[in-house]
């Protein structure tokens, strides 16, 4: 296997991980209604970004499973989430959605330098089929990226002053 | 039923029934010529022109068009209005609002004393009591947890002194982050939209290009029940020679979309579609080359990207989506594409949708490039729910920093600190001002304990209500009001306000025109202007500036105005050429900005292709059209360096409730022509109460065939939040969708049942780009529970109108013999 297909399964992991995580957040915060609804929305992104890198390897002679892909959280996770979003009027929830979204910033960090990784890559090798999915999924990470942020500057100073 | 239907009657020299003909008598005319006047007048029956002992100058708070009127008084009393044939907003007419609203000024259930809860009991007591218990509460609180323990919810209704106020005690003297007013739910979107495109605030078009326009666009705008006079101008020109071609997007029968249909287009998307529509209308623009490019060159950023993303948007894919014939996409942006000069209005059915800031910007784009701004006739107006929400934009009352400063923007603080004479540290910037649903949600969390609602009626007007009222139930909740709301019955204090006649004050309606409301008559009892209810408790507070004067350093009205113009100098918003003198002096409003250079206003901005939108000047700089994240000055930098408009593309995102087996229909909620916002005046307006009595539901005729429902059969409706019940409408509405009107909420029913406030159904859902929530994107079910006992309460004049024969029509005349439901 090339090193470029390895860096597309790696992307193919942390993407998928990272619509997981949107996902889980979503049903986590679901009285937070911005973050349950945009998380919801950008979690698309990732599931269609992992639609793209799977047929972008398929294209490439490479096979990676869909039944990996992102898809709703396991009953297991689930359960475990529910449980903390039984409170919906109690400010500590505040201090857990602030550790979702620096988990979450921190994550969508890491698959935005997977497509930074591979875009170099694919420009060196000229590979331009690669290229350009790096080119058109990666803005979208770094909105991901953006948006974790600036969640978090809002909801910091309430959450930590009160 | 509180109110009398036969107290008032109609007299006046206007002689005609208003509430069966709302926009009167047609005055054509043509392409540039000047809009005739109309002059409009109701009187109290009993009450000649004779009687008359003084004329008071003002304009109307029950919409935001800002018809300028006079009142009448004698003995004391308001007794009628006239419009102000010199004005050039309304040119002497009035709306039915217009003309008989003013009679809940006199209404015997104003609210005359301060109340505070005693024993569970709200009980009646005097303003030191009242206002001790406010202020020890607030001291409290700023001792044990700070500012941001502080929150208050404010109105599109009262004056520009007292939201500058009240921006200045809130975010300066006080330093929380935490106000914004109800224009959240009307005029949010409209500011956004406006902040995307040209990175401030600042409405581009002028009422006169409607005189000018060869194609008037109306998207989810109802102009004919909101801005009633405004149509009326439509009307006129309609009537006269070379006639407008009206494009109208609305899902129901309005009278905009009737006018549509001969000559123009009417597309009635379904709801929470409105992007993929704009884009496919945008795609034929681009398609078919109807693009000024030289304007595009010239004066405009992100047209690759707009271009590239609207090419993927054909007709053919957004009738799938919106379900209309992808022919009269074509047809639609045809009469866009070819229009010479083109006015394009935005109101509801785009800023309270799924992805509402999304669509507004698109529609600045169809103007952006085809180089259609600032020429007579060639105008955008982002529209305002409310009378007074541009001012609550302009203060900083409502989420945003006074003088359309940029929170952002350290300099653009420590300017508006040097104008309040305050640390620029005391002033929260540290991210935007918190807006309305992240307020309720922070009182429902508990990290908000004080909420001050002033003018507004949150317990009616708030989506999601069974949640809301429990949220209100938690904090200390202090209701500043002029009846006792259904909020109002939920606070620790009351404090009664004067309104509208019975204090001074400035207004700026859509198009910019500021105008003077002066004093008529003495407010009821105890009660006192909203401006001197901040001022004394500032007094009582103490609050000081740096230099150890009482803050805010103004006294009344007119010394709060000046403050507030002096401020204003080198914004958008520059009032520095008005004064309450100047505005009584001059026979019209005036449209800002007005300075030294522009001394008698400014019709339409942007005329020379230059913006507000250079990095250190802007507003903001703009907003992720998905996520809303906030872009930062380094991003904003490398997007526009050279203070150009900004075409920004948006991506379609299928609405968040989807319609399905269980709840089959898209509801959509919205207003009547004959009421305003929760019905506190309206409702106790003689005529205006009689012509739309209770709350219905409408329905389209081949839905109601399928489901067995007659025209006034009581049905329920209900979404996953929960249930009404209301007479059945068979009305124009296009199939698949529901509509019920807002306005009903609970102070004039007899049961203590929650089944009557269409809120009660809406979604906590809102637009993440200009936190606008979402009253028209829900899913719904309707069931038939009883059979009807006559038609349904619901006009017959406007966009209710049934489709079925045997419905009396709404008329004045026959006011009496139409009772409410309970």
């Amino acid at each position: 296997m090339s090193k470029i297909d390895l860096v597309l399964r790696e992307l193919h992991r942390s993407e998928n991980s990272l619509a997981r995580t949107l996902l889980l957040m979503a049903d986590r915060h679901r009285a937070e209604h911005e973050v349950f609804h945009v998380a919801r929305d950008i979690a698309g992104w990732s599931q269609e970004h992992v639609e793209r890198i799977v047929a972008c390897a398929e294209r490439r002679g490479l096979h990676i499973s869909r039944s990996a892909s992102a898809g709703a959280p396991a009953v297991v996770e689930r359960v475990v989430q529910r449980a903390s979003t039984a409170v919906t009027s109690r400010p500590e929830t505040g201090l857990l959605l602030l550790a979702d979204l620096r988990r979450l910033h921190r994550k969508a960090a890491g698959v935005s330098l997977d497509w930074e990784v591979l875009a170099q890559a694919a420009q060196a090798m000229k590979e331009r089929d690669v290229f350009e999915l790096a080119s058109s999924c990666h803005p979208q990470t770094l909105r991901q990226m953006r948006w974790a942020n600036a969640q978090l500057k809002v909801h910091a100073p309430q959450v930590i002053a009160s | 039923m509180r109110v009398d239907a036969t107290s008032a009657g109609l007299s006046g020299t206007s002689g005609s029934d208003r509430i069966a003909r709302p926009w009167g008598d047609r005055t054509p005319y043509g392409p540039g010529d000047e809009w005739p006047a109309r002059t409009d007048v109701f009187l109290a029956d009993g009450i000649g022109a004779d009687d008359v002992e003084r004329w008071v100058r003002t304009a109307s708070v029950l919409h935001s068009n800002g018809d300028a009127m006079d009142i009448a008084v004698a003995g004391g009393r308001i007794v009628g209005v006239r419009g102000r044939a010199e004005d050039r907003v309304n040119r002497g007419r009035l709306g039915p609002k217009d003309l008989y609203g003013w009679q809940a000024n006199n209404s015997p259930d104003r609210l005359r004393r301060p109340l505070v809860r005693e024993g569970g009991r709200l009980v009646e007591t005097d303003w030191d009591t009242a206002m001790a218990r406010v202020v020890s509460r607030t001291r409290e609180l700023l001792d044990a947890r700070g500012p941001s323990a502080i929150g208050f919810y404010t109105s599109g209704q009262l004056f520009l002194e007292e939201y500058y106020t009240l921006a200045a005690i809130g975010h300066g003297a006080i330093g929380t982050n935490h106000m914004d007013g109800n224009t959240r739910l009307c005029t949010a979107s409209a500011a956004a939209a406006l902040k995307e495109t040209f990175a401030c605030d600042g409405q581009p078009g002028s009422y006169t290009d409607v005189d000018h326009a060869d194609v008037i666009a109306l998207f989810g705008h109802n102009a004919a029940e909101t801005q009633s006079v405004l149509w009326s101008r439509i009307l006129d020109r309609l009537a006269g020679p070379q006639p407008p071609r009206i494009v109208c997007v609305d899902p129901r029968g309005t009278p905009v979309a009737q006018a549509a249909r001969s000559g123009g287009v009417h597309l009635a998307p379904l709801p929470g579609t409105n992007v993929a529509l704009m884009n496919a209308l945008l795609h034929q623009i681009i398609a078919n080359d109807w693009v000024d490019q030289e304007y595009v060159d010239a004066h405009t950023v992100g047209y690759a990207e707009l271009r590239d993303r609207v090419a993927q948007c054909p007709p053919e894919w957004a009738a799938q989506v919106c379900r209309v014939p992808a022919e009269d996409i074509r047809a639609a942006a045809r009469v866009l594409g070819t229009a010479e000069r083109l006015l394009s209005t935005v109101l509801q059915g785009v800023y309270q949708s799924h992805q509402a800031s999304a669509a507004a910007v698109q529609v600045n784009n169809l103007h952006l490039i085809q180089g259609m701004l600032g020429r007579p006739g060639c105008g955008i107006l982002q529209m305002n729910g409310q009378p007074t929400a541009q001012n609550t934009r302009e203060c900083g009352a409502d989420g945003d920093m006074s003088g359309f400063r940029n929170w952002s923007n350290g300099a653009h603080v420590t300017d508006l600190a040097r104008h309040w004479n305050l640390d620029p540290f005391q002033i929260p910037h540290m991210s935007p001002p918190t807006h309305a649903m992240q307020i309720f949600r922070n009182v429902e969390q508990g990290t908000i304990a004080l909420l001050w609602v002033s003018g507004t009626n949150p317990a009616v007007s708030l989506p999601e209500l069974p949640r809301i009222r429990s949220v209100l139930a938690r904090p200390f909740l202090v209701v500043q009001d002029i009846f006792l709301t259904e909020t109002a019955e939920l606070a620790d204090v009351v404090l009664p306000a004067a309104t509208w006649g019975e204090k001074t004050g400035c207004f700026t309606n859509v198009d910019r025109t500021v105008h003077l409301s002066d004093k008529a008559v003495e407010p009821p009892g105890e009660a006192r202007p909203d401006l001197d209810i901040f001022l004394d408790f500032a007094r009582r507070m103490d609050f000081r500036d740096r230099g150890g004067l009482p803050f805010p350093q103004w006294h009344d009205a007119e010394s709060a105005f000046d403050a507030w113009a002096a401020s204003t100098e080198t914004r958008p918003c520059d009032y520095t050429g008005l004064s309450h003198a100047r505005l009584r002096a001059a026979p019209s409003g005036i449209q800002w900005p007005c300075n030294a250079e522009h001394p008698d206003g400014t019709e339409r901005l942007y005329g020379d292709g230059r913006f507000f939108s250079h990095p250190d000047e802007c507003e903001s700089y703009g907003r992720d059209l998905v996520t809303g994240a906030p872009l930062d000055l380094t991003e904003y930098r490398a997007l526009n360096p050279d203070a150009k408009a900004i075409l920004k593309a948006a991506e379609y995102l299928p609405p968040h409730e989807p319609i399905v087996d269980e709840y089959p229909f898209a509801l959509i909620t919205g207003r009547t022509l004959y009421h305003f916002h929760t019905r506190t005046k309206t409702g106790r307006t003689p005529q205006l109460q009689a012509a739309a009595p209770d709350v219905w539901v409408e329905c389209s005729r081949a839905d109601a065939a399928r489901l067995g429902l007659d025209e006034g059969d009581l049905a329920e409706v209900s979404t996953a939040r929960g249930s009404i019940r209301a007479r059945a409408r068979i009305g124009g509405i296009r199939d698949g969708v529901l509509f019920v009107p807002f306005h009903y909420g609970y102070w004039d029913t007899t049961d203590d049942a929650h089944d009557r406030a269409a809120n009660e159904l809406t979604p906590t859902d809102w637009d993440p780009v200009s936190k606008q929530p979402l009253f028209k994107t829900a899913a719904a079910r309707i069931t038939r529970v009883s059979p009807a006992t006559g038609p349904a309460p619901a006009p017959t004049t406007a966009a209710s109108y049934p489709v079925t024969a045997g419905v009396p029509p709404t008329a004045g005349a026959t006011a009496e013999t139409r009772g409410a439901r309970r």
